[in-house]
């Protein structure tokens, strides 16, 4: 029995990398294989799709817009809900439960809903069409979310370490950001991650809030796969180049990746 | 935990957080709660119409078959991926060069932007193309997703448990590296079987973060909208048609407001009644 438990995590990595494995071999075969015969790996190997994807700027901006309003909105989102987090995990002030609940009700609420509402507030406000509609439009369940991973883990960190640099005469804004934030790095590179994710993954706002000049590029595959007939090759290049950025950034928080999921509350 | 002070000046830390979410949360709900309640035909010209809409979304049996629908496959696949995420982390390797890699390739499919993992299914499981039809279909079984209701379902719900298990996975993976040695070392003193182990133990240890796991994918399960829509478009007919496909397709497909925006409210009430008995649960179970 002991000598057999590995057999269920294999058994279930190779269940999650056998559809990755259909994408990748098809963006390295041509359409006419897709389409024609039934190949277990690409028979012309092809680089073809991905050529077309690095020369035609539609294709190409798609991925700076997405990677920009990630990163905009991942950058903002932590700093801004870092203070919050700490007023959280340190203080009791007036409405702190329901506020903290509030916040939690927009993780909760569905992008489908706020579709519409959100085309129009973002028109109004004349950032349609920009990456940074797209950024703020996704601090709605970002921030929540963040205040809720930092929390937990700056719950972790002893008040004794504040009250210590208090009287040693550290003013709090200097004591926050030059010896609070170091303590807590590990929490903020998992919070940074979990931004980065929900942001990258998302696309019913993101596609509500662009129309051309700021498409995401999950967004340009839709059209894609639908007005120019079925190009499939294209398309799965299109897949695997967006499933690079996260494998990259799990990488760098693969240490602290179970930790973070549990939102700092092991 | 913590003792906290009171100090009402930490409003001042958390007045950015509020106002960023309270211009995004805010006004686009005014704006719903608005729609909810008039008629419009059109050229900015409304009508007050009370409750109506929502009398209306109440009783129509289309939004009953899309609340069914979705509490339906809510509660598959949190009876699949709960014990499957528990299960799988029990046999995770604790420490050495595997752990990292059975981390990075288990969070992979979280990070797949979600039209692509629709899209991904969608080419994995054709019945002409596709590695997993090709493979029913050879083993006599008639498959095909876009056609027969419950191949949509079944390709739906495998698709959900391969993009979400993970989740689970890591979070009771998280609580169970949480449990000193000597936990186990005890335990084997006093005999215990390994499923003493799991109840007395490794269950109570993993309360907490399954919590978490199951509050998320209720959340998120309760809210998908772009992995079926591009996996099956809501169909064949209307039978992967949830509760987010039916409202896009009202709102923006038939430019319905008044009604759409009252099933968002009913639907947003759902999901926050139930949120909030899972929340209420949770801190309980933190203030213990």
């Amino acid at each position: 029995m002991k000598n057999f438990k590995w057999l269920s995590p294999t058994l279930y990595i190779l269940f999650l990398m056998l559809p990755i494995y259909w994408l990748v071999s098809m963006s390295f075969k041509t359409t006419n294989e897709i389409l024609g015969s039934f190949t277990l790996w690409p028979q012309e190997f092809t680089l073809s799709n991905y050529i077309t994807i690095f020369t035609d700027p539609t294709w190409y901006n798609g991925y700076f817009n997405s990677l920009t309003y990630v990163m905009v909105n991942t950058l903002f989102s932590v700093s801004v809900a870092l203070p919050a987090a700490y007023a959280f995990s340190r203080y009791r002030f007036l409405g702190d439960k329901h506020l903290f609940f509030w916040l939690l009700t927009n993780r909760m609420a569905p992008p489908a809903v706020f579709a519409l509402p959100f085309f129009q507030l973002y028109s109004a406000i004349g950032l349609f069409d920009t990456p940074v509609a797209v950024a703020l439009a996704h601090c709605l369940f970002n921030i929540p979310l963040a205040v809720w991973i930092l929390e937990g883990f700056m719950s972790g960190v002893p008040k004794e370490l504040d009250e210590t640099a208090y009287v040693d005469g550290y003013g709090f804004w200097h004591f926050f950001v030059k010896i609070f934030l170091p303590t807590i790095a590990a929490g903020i590179g998992v919070v940074m991650f979990f931004c980065f994710m929900f942001s990258w993954v998302e696309l019913l706002l993101a596609k509500t809030l662009t129309s051309v000049a700021a498409k995401p590029i999950a967004a340009t595959m839709t059209r894609t796969a639908s007005t120019s007939g079925y190009e499939l090759g294209l398309l799965a290049a299109a897949g695997t180049l967006t499933i690079i950025p996260g494998a990259f950034v799990i990488w760098f928080v693969r240490n602290h990746i179970a930790k973070g999921f549990a939102l700092g509350r092991v | 935990m913590i003792e906290k002070t009171v100090n009402q000046k930490a409003w001042f830390l958390v007045a950015p957080v509020v106002a960023v979410v309270a211009f995004n949360a805010l006004i686009p709900l005014m704006t719903v709660v608005n729609y909810s309640v008039q008629e419009t035909f059109g050229n900015n010209v409304f009508f007050w119409e009370g409750v109506k809409w929502f009398e209306e979304i109440l009783h129509s049996p289309r939004f009953h078959d899309a609340l069914l629908r979705q509490m339906l496959f809510t509660g598959i696949i949190l009876l699949i991926e709960v014990p499957l995420g528990v299960a799988v982390a029990l046999t995770m390797p604790r420490r050495g060069p595997w752990v990292s890699v059975c981390l990075v390739l288990m969070a992979l499919p979280l990070l797949i932007p979600w039209n692509v993992v629709g899209a991904m299914w969608n080419i994995f499981a054709l019945p002409d193309i596709g590695l997993l039809g090709k493979m029913i279909n050879g083993m006599g079984i008639d498959y095909n997703f876009t056609q027969q209701p419950v191949a949509a379902w079944f390709t739906t719900i495998l698709m959900d448990v391969w993009h979400w298990t993970s989740l689970v996975v890591l979070l009771a993976y998280a609580g169970l590296c949480s449990i000193p040695e000597a936990y186990y070392q005890a335990a084997r003193i006093d005999g215990a079987s390994a499923w003493a182990v799991f109840r007395y133990i490794q269950l109570p240890k993993m309360k907490r973060v399954l919590t978490i796991a199951i509050l998320l994918r209720f959340m998120d399960s309760f809210m998908i909208y772009t992995e079926p829509f591009v996996l099956t478009g809501g169909g064949p007919g209307n039978a992967t048609t949830f509760l987010s496909i039916d409202l896009v397709k009202i709102a923006l497909g038939q430019f319905d407001l008044g009604p759409a925006a009252a099933m968002s409210l009913i639907y947003f009430l759902i999901i926050l009644l139930l949120s909030w008995i899972f929340y209420t649960l949770m801190m309980r179970n933190e203030a213990q």
